[in-house]
């Protein structure tokens, strides 16, 4: 398998065999053992010392189920510290196919301008993006694919990542070739943009098959597997039928669905932004309510979403997403959070921590809550790049300072997502102390406080929460190394046989003999390297920590967020 | 006794379509969540996330007289 070092300072490709001890490192691993080895953690983000890695996980390629995920890694612009985004779409697979282990792209140009990085079979080369500055992602999506090859994976920053601003995302094409799938979280698109980098074209024709060692051992495993996830309730008839935003009624439901920036926990209009909602439209629509991200996904959470005319008009439209736009900012027409979705995606930015954002702006007094109008038209100003817009795309902290807002959901300077931490205990912890920044898929705890998946522990009390979180975490990190997708969690966690099976699959792809002891230190080697990181970087205990309002008390339930921060301090004592 | 209960996902299709799952019925004071998943005609042994008024029911509690009572089949996301 190999490296390649992409020096935009010299413009200069390098291709290198990597190193026997990144063998059984993929994903997550790979992209933070690189940034902490390579990567001094005082640098500027934006600057030349700052790198970004592209790494499919280790099973992407194959034939394991949901197996086609993407990690990147960089210092983040947003937090400050270590990050890791990852995103479906079908890049991660054709990558694998292409023998890539990473791509390690450093330095940043002498002189102005983008550049494309081609990826093929013939190796990686640089070619001229000057006509795409300043062009979009669905653009730039059409573009290359007809330049290119219909069935070429782009990845792709959009205005935001041009002017560099802390929300930016990479976009990845999904099996339709649309810029819907994102490495979304930390401003992923603002380092890319630094690198000169306006999009990455992966091309796996004639690529060879990923190379397994034990084929039949791997089918059999990659088989039952399959079969778990399919058989699995949540990931084999949930998550299909109803997509991720079937969870804006039952958050609403146990009063943790953050409500006009994070003042209640249930939203009155929830069903009309809900996922039944959501599936009822679409089926009307004739869009689609069962959509893959990358071919070989079993569990099909994402959809393709039609307007009143019945024309495309997003597609992977999430429950996060809904969740920010809709409740968080009292909008309640969940066309107009469609157009919204539309719009993060083109601009290229995040649409979490945009949602947030919005929020923040409606609490200073930029437009009223509820006002969907105007948050299209901020969006609008984010991409023309406006001074507003350029406020806006810098987040939510960035925008409360702008507007002397102190009501400002952030951990580590990131928009805290969907889940009100104080009445879903054990989210609240792992926002707080995932060396992420506020990221719910760091530890979802939501499974066991919420979702009846894994164990039960009660959301609205505190004991519990921090070792479920760290257990969750460790677990995660492992996960997200192997490029599965999070959704084979719910049957990961219920089903003992499940994580054998993943481990059998390492063991024949790469000639292992892998447990499952090993994969969990592999988890707490993860987050380890990840915590010192952002120690150097300056991020200590005191950032482990949420902001003052969630002293306040929740309706309905009247409660506030009281782990201690002693308990807190507890969550990487392993 | 009157109650609040609010279907979803699979389980709206229980109540008439206009109602979007949600409705008040009626039952007899003392009733039960299992007289009220009887009442509803859902399987006994089907997989259920029940939340009385906001709060995960994992026994078989006795209901009172405004309850909110809200019923998924298993769900996830994130
Ligand atoms: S479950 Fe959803 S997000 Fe995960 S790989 Fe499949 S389609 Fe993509």
């Amino acid at each position: 398998m190999k490296l390649i070092r992409i020096n935009m300072a010299e413009k200069r490709v390098t291709t290198e065999n990597a190193p026997d001890n990144y063998a059984i490192m993929g994903g997550r691993a790979l992209t933070t053992e690189v940034i902490a080895r390579e990567v001094d953690p005082t640098c500027h983000p934006l600057g030349h010392n700052n790198k970004l890695v592209i790494a499919p996980g280790l099973l992407s390629g194959t034939s394991a189920p949901s197996s086609g995920r993407l990690s990147i890694g960089f210092k983040s612009p947003l937090t400050g510290g270590i990050k890791e985004s990852n995103a479906g779409g079908t890049a991660a697979q054709k990558l694998a196919k292409l023998g890539i282990k990473a791509i390690i792209i450093e330095q940043i140009p002498k002189e102005e301008g983008f550049s494309i990085l081609r990826v093929t079979k013939d190796g990686v080369e640089l070619v001229d993006g000057s006509t795409l500055r300043g062009k979009a992602n669905y653009e730039i999506c059409a573009t290359l694919q007809k330049k290119y090859g219909e069935k070429v994976c782009v990845m792709s920053i959009g205005p935001a990542g041009e002017y560099k601003l802390s929300g930016a995302t990479v976009a990845v094409s999904d099996s339709e070739g649309r810029p819907v799938r994102h490495c979304g979280r930390g401003g992923g698109g603002a380092v890319l943009g630094s690198k000169g980098i306006k999009a990455i074209v992966i091309d796996d024709t004639d690529a060879p098959k990923v190379a397994i060692h034990d084929q039949e051992k791997f089918k059999e495993a990659a088989r039952d597997f399959g079969k778990i996830l399919t058989s699995h309730p949540v990931s084999g008839q949930g998550l299909p039928l109803y997509g991720t935003a079937v969870l804006i009624n039952i958050l609403n439901e146990a009063g943790g669905l953050p409500t006009k920036n994070f003042r209640y926990g249930r939203f009155d209009f929830a069903d009309k932004i809900s996922g039944e909602m959501v599936h009822d439209v679409i089926n009307e629509r004739k869009g689609k309510v069962t959509h893959a991200c990358h071919p070989g996904c079993v569990i099909r959470c994402s959809q393709v979403y039609h307007d009143k005319e019945g024309k495309y008009l997003t597609a992977g439209f999430e429950y996060e997403t809904i969740w920010a736009f809709g409740a968080n900012c009292m909008i309640d027409d969940i066309d107009a959070i469609a157009r919204l979705d539309y719009l993060c995606d083109d601009i290229g930015i995040d649409t979490i921590e945009m949602g947030v954002t919005m929020g923040v702006a409606m609490e200073g007094g930029v437009i009223p809550f509820g006002d969907a109008d105007g948050a299209i038209k901020l969006l609008e100003q984010v991409r023309q790049g406006t001074e507003l817009g350029r406020i806006i795309g810098n987040g939510a902290g960035f925008t409360g300072k702008a507007f002397g807002v102190t009501r400002v959901p952030t951990v580590k300077n990131q928009g805290i997502p969907a889940y009100d931490p104080r009445s879903v205990k054990g989210i609240g912890v792992t926002y707080a102390t995932t060396p992420m920044g506020a990221d719910h898929t760091a530890g979802y705890s939501v499974t066991a406080n919420i979702l009846k998946v894994g164990s039960h522990i009660d959301p609205l009390k505190k004991e519990g929460q921090v070792e479920l979180s760290r257990n969750l975490q460790i677990a995660t990190a492992a996960v997200d190394s192997t490029g599965l997708c999070l959704f084979t969690a719910f049957a990961l966690l219920d089903e003992p046989r499940a994580l054998q099976r993943v481990v059998d699959m390492l063991n024949a792809q790469y000639n292992l003999q892998l447990t499952i002891d090993d994969v969990t230190a592999l988890g707490k080697a993860v987050l380890k390297t990840e915590r010192s990181f952002n120690f150097k970087a300056g991020l200590n205990e005191a950032e482990d920590r949420l902001p003052e309002f969630f002293q306040e008390e929740l309706d309905p339930h009247g409660t506030v967020f009281d782990v201690s921060d002693a308990e807190l301090d507890q969550l990487f004592n392993f | 006794m009157r109650l609040e209960v609010r279907l979803f996902a699979t389980l709206r299709d229980i109540f008439p379509k206009e109602k979007r799952g949600m409705d008040l019925v009626t039952l007899e004071l003392g009733s039960t969540l299992d007289d009220l998943i009887k009442y509803l005609k859902i399987p006994e042994d089907a997989p259920l996330i029940i939340l009385v008024n906001g709060r995960r029911q994992i026994e078989n509690i006795e209901l009172a007289d405004g309850d909110r009572i809200g019923i998924f089949p298993p769900v996830g996301g994130g």
